[in-house]
């Protein structure tokens, strides 16, 4: 019962029982559980740990290196300060390009994922809250939208954005990044969790209507679930690196994926921009660690309502 | 005219039942339909327009491209034009040698790189999940901090690493008396399954740190009670309890791998031999549509690709299904 009420005890009586284990009964314990003492277990974690910050740490060094030291200096030791320095070549270098390639990003991953999520939770907390004919069909439509890889229709939707004209203009990523067919599976869920029946009843005795119940009830109680996919969108939006390539040619209307790209593939034959590159990607990363470390819980939220189930 | 008239008829039969399942007065109940189906209709339609416009709309694009193809008129003169080629160019697809290839490329990718992505991940939930792991919030943030960082930037940074001049790990190498070359031959399937496996471990062990967490404590207990170690509640108890959250991550990596684009692409800029450029099916696709311009055939290309999407999500589902059910 303890354990039950308090799964925090947890860690103190499984070390207890290994320790009784060893010493005491020395009763039947399965074999090569001996292997799993607590120095081997975070052992093993630090270890994967250090893979997966390491990189990112050599991008920090990096980019505080110059040239020069970026190639005679091994690649975890510190050369010559040189951050600012690389900093002010990044945001000057051809008139600031890479300023507004960030301003572009935030344009296409936060602005597109604040109303594509908005357009998410009203769709799926209509599928939670009304019966209309098709329902289910329709709801049928958007797991069917959710299969269809997303890279596939890419082709297709550039012959069609050449004919609409919006090839190479903002639109040709922001109206693709508008639509997110497993975020409306995403809210229904949320909105079948979050939104309780009663309380719209209540509304609507009260003589709210339909929409103004959606707006001053349901979508406040659907913020955290506004949050997590909108934290979905942002990150698939971010990461549309293929789209862009597609669908843009004016470096003008880059998002800081697309624009690392073109710099990168210049760097074998002018390795001057191998500066560019480090500088900017670690940049373009910071902003997205301090967001996702600070929305923990919201990620958290969505990856358990989408995989486990 | 009707609307006054049903609000003196209808609200106090209205305030009292807002249900419909209750009948109220019958004016009431169905002005509440009414403003519900109202209501769900302004819900609903910005997300279907825009779905039809850039989900649909391709789709069905697509279709049609796909049964046409260019022919070259005449003699050479007057360019090309576009005839009716049927199921051509699905045939043409099917029958190229180099998209063929892609699959199969991508078939040795997953079976290197399934396993251990999913097999990482799982040890690693277990591993935190288990009660001796200190500092469970911290490795969890480290472990899926890759995920924060977009796919281009994370191939960026990998591919050099795996730069010699640049790369600490390669001066490592050296410095032990060894060598390497991450872009040879036979080796770049390592580099490029250990790129995509830094990126999407840490993830998936979150969502498999989750599942466990749903495992009712009692069922543990009762097993360490029985004097199962460690190890075999591990295994023989947790694992199966979250097997259709394994299911899943198989599956969504599935269809993750067919799409694989970044990676290649710029492992095949810094000129890997074995790493060409119609490599997966999404760089075949890439190149039949922008350097060939065969718009036929990377229409019926595309459309093949979405079909295996759907049908492995379809297959991953139902074994998995299966799988729970006997378990």
């Amino acid at each position: 019962m303890t354990t039950l009420t308090h799964p925090t005890d947890a860690p103190a009586h499984g070390s207890a029982t290994e320790g009784d284990g060893a010493t005491a009964t020395g009763r039947r314990r399965a074999p090569g559980s001996g292997l799993l003492s607590k120095a081997v277990v975070n052992g093993i974690l630090a270890v994967a740990a250090c893979y997966t910050l390491l990189p990112v740490s050599w991008l920090l060094i990096a980019a505080t290196k110059n040239h020069r030291d970026l190639f005679a200096t091994s690649g975890f030791a510190l050369g010559d300060m040189n951050l600012l320095a690389n900093l002010r070549h990044l945001f000057t270098f051809d008139d600031g390009i890479f300023l507004r390639w960030l301003g572009n990003s935030v344009l296409y991953s936060v602005v597109g994922s604040a109303l594509s999520s908005l357009i998410c939770v009203a769709t799926g907390y209509a599928f939670d809250k009304y019966d209309f004919r098709g329902k289910e069909k329709l709801f049928g439509l958007v797991l069917g939208g959710v299969l269809v890889p997303s890279t596939v229709i890419q082709l297709p939707m550039y012959l069609l954005a050449t004919k609409a004209g919006v090839v190479n203009t903002y639109w040709a990523l922001l109206l693709p990044a508008l639509v997110n067919p497993f975020g409306v599976y995403l809210a229904r869920v949320f909105s079948e969790g979050y939104v309780p029946n009663e309380v719209l009843e209540a509304a609507r005795v009260d003589g709210a209507g339909e929409l103004g119940a959606f707006a001053r009830i349901g979508l406040p109680m659907l913020a955290p679930g506004f949050m997590t996919i909108f934290l979905f969108s942002f990150t698939a939006s971010w990461n549309n690196f293929f789209g862009a390539l597609v669908m843009l040619n004016d470096d003008h209307l880059y998002p800081v994926n697309l624009g690392l790209f073109m710099w990168n593939s210049v760097t074998q034959q002018q390795p001057e921009y191998y500066a560019l590159v480090i500088t900017g990607s670690l940049v373009a990363v910071l902003p997205l660690i301090a967001a996702f470390v600070c929305l923990q819980r919201f990620w958290r939220s969505g990856l358990t309502a989408g995989a486990v189930k | 005219m009707a609307a006054p008239l049903a609000r003196t008829a209808g609200p106090p039969a209205g305030r009292r039942t807002p249900d419909r399942r209750v009948p109220g007065g019958p004016g009431a109940a169905t002005r509440a339909a009414r403003g519900r189906r109202r209501a769900a209709a302004v819900l609903i339609t910005p997300f279907f327009a825009l779905f039809a416009v850039v989900m649909i709309a391709p789709i069905g694009y697509a279709l049609w491209m796909s049964l046409f193809q260019e022919r070259s008129s005449g003699l050479g003169f007057g360019g090309t034009r576009r005839v009716f080629a049927g199921l051509g160019n699905y045939t043409a697809a099917l029958s190229d040698a180099g998209f063929r290839a892609s699959f199969a490329h991508i078939a040795l990718y997953c079976a290197l790189y399934i396993p251990v992505m999913t097999g990482g991940s799982l040890a690693l939930a277990l591993l935190v999940d288990s009660a001796l792991a200190r500092a469970k919030r911290f490795f969890q943030l480290a472990l899926f901090l890759p995920h924060a960082i977009p796919g281009l930037i994370a191939s960026i940074i990998w591919i050099y690493l795996y730069t010699p001049g640049l790369s600490p790990v390669l001066d490592g190498i050296q410095a032990a008396g060894g060598s390497w070359d991450f872009y040879a031959g036979d080796h770049v399937l390592l580099s490029l399954v250990n790129l995509s496996a830094w990126q999407w471990t840490g993830y998936n062990m979150v969502i498999f740190y989750a599942a466990l967490q749903a495992v009712p404590r009692e069922v543990i207990e009762a097993a360490v009670v029985d004097g199962a170690g460690a190890l075999r509640t591990a295994i023989q108890i947790k694992v199966p309890m979250i097997a259709s959250a394994v299911v899943m991550t198989v599956l969504f990596t599935c269809v993750g791998a067919i799409q694989i684009f970044t990676e290649p692409k710029l492992l095949n800029q810094r000129g890997a031999p074995s790493i060409d450029t119609a490599w997966s099916p999404t760089l075949f696709i890439w190149k039949a549509g922008f350097v060939q311009h065969d718009y036929g055939l990377a229409a019926a290309a595309s459309l093949l690709l979405a079909a295996l999407g759907i049908a492995l999500s379809f297959l991953v589902t139902r074994l998995g299904n299966r799988w729970k059910a006997a378990a």
